[in-house]
């Protein structure tokens, strides 16, 4: 406690500074800068442009925090995510790939979190939501729809844009659809059911080829279509040559940039209302809440049902970006990677949350592959590590490892919600109040 | 019209009668109290009152309206309103927003609202909080609304508990032992805030308390629970010198010595 106090002056000594008046415009700004500069001149794909991608990125969430006027912020965050990053993209397409995929997670953490976070609710089958979207539109947009019925045809590409409303529509019902037989549920055994929710859609959708063919089972669904890029013509017309692949990876960047922000405005704002005070409340103390008029089931299966529909609209967007959808892309590992994000960053925490989406991402495409792939060039070389020893099949152990040690010195996450902080340290205090009563006697 | 009318409740768990076809009645704008030795079944009758147990036989009219068997939120949202025994605030909330939730069944922003920060949701909440601050200044507590609730000294817990019930305009509140743990002054204190929610907020307030000086200088109406039955009910002076009374709390005997 002693260590952890003092460390943590330091730590405020060291940014206090840094995050309030002038100085802490001149910092971001230079952050920002710096890590631009770095990007922009060295576009490879390697370990050290991974490190600073990821400084990057977390840049946005230094500044939000920062005590900075808001334009300043709104600026900082249009010229790094709205010029700069898309820039960098068209250099190394890898990374703008990464950040469109962070950004997905992002939108499917904070979706989570307002399940597991706000209402205090654990669901472990949150991925079956992701998956109806996708499927939907899998389905609607190629010849798949045409096994269910021979007379219906694929929806018009332009169809995307409704239908990720449709997909958020979908979500939703769903959420609804599970959440009430089981809401009546609580903690362990909800967390059972939601699991078992998440492997039946994910068993349904491998099976669901027979009699009639609608979801192609285990094949999954291929060539789905990605919408008309409707601006196409004009920047051609600018002079700038680009192939439609570019494009489309600056389309999907855009688009998942826009459905996050509004993801973060409506859950922010969820959680500052009434119904946030709601949920909060039931996770605070069941009873009490009930007693005070709060009806119990229905807040529960509003916040499921929201969770659900976030899921639902970056379904749609994901089964577009990825032109390919099977079951085992929808499997309980990608739940549980979700999961992870929300606890990582700081149950109930936004910006936790999103920054728990990018690190876990950044970790799973970039970060531990690379150290997989270092490990490897000095086996080759000669360094002294047994050749059995495969460094890309123990990726998922260093992630694993890396979420113990976290639980055990930050388990509060690396974002708290300030209240959730406190729930953590009284438990400590608490605890060191025992050990010091034994030590008295 | 009474404003309250338990009839014949009963209320068993496993092999034990908790509640035992107890019948008790509340004219609105009074303030009654139920007593009765430790384990006599009155918190559980209060949960049945409030809908947390469901009774095994009787009938519960509120407000002229038949709710046995409702669920407690629908309860509350009635305008029955309670506090805890042991204190159940959310402690990890301001001392506001604990007021705020007991105002939740008054706040109708619609998601839309909320999410779009609409006119009405503005105002409303704008409203909820003004109303919330002269509840908390009713109370006294005021000058803390911003603290955590769980870092409030224990008297100004058992306050905020009874200002979160007062937040849903309740028309009874039903309070579970308000002074337990509390010194002569906090309970002198206590006994003002009781009478003043009869007196200047028109709220019923059912009591159930162990302070017996409390009881007898506030109370209109006792009823006196023993063993989950209903032993007696009437007005102090009539328990006071009820001999199965004091036989329930003193022990057999006593009621001979004492007449």
């Amino acid at each position: 406690m002693t260590t952890s106090t003092s460390s943590q002056s330091l730590w405020q000594r060291v940014t206090a500074p840094l995050s309030s008046g002038p100085a802490a415009y001149g910092f971001l700004a230079l952050y920002v800068l710096a890590c631009s500069v770095l990007l922009l001149t060295n576009p490879r794909t390697e370990l050290s442009t991974d490190i600073v991608f990821v400084l990057f990125m977390l840049s946005m969430l230094v500044a939000y925090r920062s005590r900075v006027a808001g334009w300043f912020k709104v600026v900082l965050g249009v010229v790094a995510l709205g010029v700069v990053l898309p820039y960098f993209g068209t250099l190394n397409p890898f990374y703008i790939d990464v950040a469109t995929q962070a950004g997905i997670f992002t939108a499917l953490a904070l979706g989570l979190n307002v399940v597991v976070g706000f209402a205090g609710l654990l669901d472990l089958g949150y991925v079956a939501f992701f998956a109806v979207g996708a499927y939907a539109w899998g389905i609607f947009s190629t010849p798949q729809i045409s096994e269910i019925n021979p007379a219906w045809g694929p929806v018009d590409p332009v169809m995307f844009y409704p239908f990720l409303i449709i997909g958020l529509i979908l979500g939703l019902i769903t959420g609804v659809l599970l959440g009430l037989p089981v809401l009546r549920l609580r903690g362990d055994y909800l967390a059972i059911v939601t699991l078992g929710f998440g492997e039946v859609i994910r068993v349904v959708a491998n099976n669901l080829d027979r009699p009639i063919n609608i979801t192609n089972g285990s094949q999954g669904i291929r060539a789905i279509e990605r919408p008309p890029l409707i601006i196409v013509d004009q920047i051609r017309n600018l002079g700038i040559v680009a192939d439609d692949n570019r494009l489309y990876q600056l389309f999907f960047y855009y688009l998942v940039l826009i459905i996050v922000l509004l993801t973060v405005i409506v859950v922010a704002r969820l959680k500052h209302s009434r119904i946030g005070r709601a949920w909060e409340a039931i996770r605070e103390d069941e009873v009490a809440a009930v007693a005070q008029g709060i009806p119990r089931v229905r807040m529960k299966l509003m916040a499921f049902a929201i969770g659900a529909s976030f899921a639902g609209v970056m379904g749609v967007v994901f089964a577009s970006k990825q032109l390919f959808i099977n079951p085992p892309t929808f499997d309980l590992l990608r739940s549980i990677n979700i999961l992870a994000m929300v606890i990582l960053g700081g149950m109930g925490s936004i910006p936790g949350a999103m920054l728990g989406a990018i690190i876990v991402t950044m970790l799973d495409l970039q970060i531990l592959p690379r150290i997989a792939a270092v490990l490897r060039e000095a086996q080759a070389a000669g360094a002294p590590i047994p050749r059995q020893f495969d460094p890309t099949q123990y990726q998922r152990l260093l992630f694993g490892l890396l979420l113990v040690v976290m639980m055990i010195f930050r388990p509060e996450g690396l974002w708290p919600d300030e209240r959730r902080r406190e729930e953590q340290h009284e438990v400590e205090i608490a605890d060191e109040e025992l050990e010091a009563d034994k030590a008295a006697k | 019209m009474a404003l309250l009318e338990a009839t014949n409740i009963t209320k068993i768990f496993g092999g034990l009668v908790a509640v035992n076809d107890v019948t008790f009645t509340v004219e609105p704008g009074s303030i009654v109290s139920v007593i009765g030795p430790n384990g006599a079944g009155k918190t559980t009758f209060f949960n049945v009152l409030t809908g947390i147990y469901k009774p095994d036989k009787g009938r519960v009219v509120f407000a002229g309206q038949d709710i046995t068997g409702w669920r407690s939120d629908q309860i509350a949202a009635l305008g029955m309103r309670r506090t805890f025994q042991n204190i159940r605030l959310f402690g990890n909330m301001t001392v506001l927003e604990n007021v705020l939730i007991g105002m939740h069944v008054h706040l109708h922003a619609s998601i839309w609202s909320i999410i779009f920060r609409g006119r009405t949701m503005v105002r409303e909440e704008a409203k909820a909080r003004n109303k919330a601050l002269e509840l908390l200044s009713f109370v006294g507590i005021a000058d803390k609304r911003d603290e955590l609730a769980k870092n409030l000294p224990y008297g100004d817990q058992r306050r905020l508990e009874i200002a979160r019930a007062m937040a849903g305009d309740p028309k009874i509140i039903l309070l579970d032992e308000p002074t337990a743990g509390m010194n002569p002054h906090e309970t002198a204190e206590a006994t003002q805030l009781i009478r003043r929610l009869r007196d200047e907020r028109g709220i019923t307030v059912i009591l159930i308390e162990h302070d017996m000086r409390l009881v007898m200088s506030i109370s209109e109406r006792i009823s006196v629970l023993d063993y989950g039955s209903k032993i007696a009910e009437g007005d102090v002076q009539a328990i006071r010198t009820n001999p199965r009374v004091i036989e329930a709390y003193l022990g057999k005997g006593a009621a001979g010595q004492a007449a």
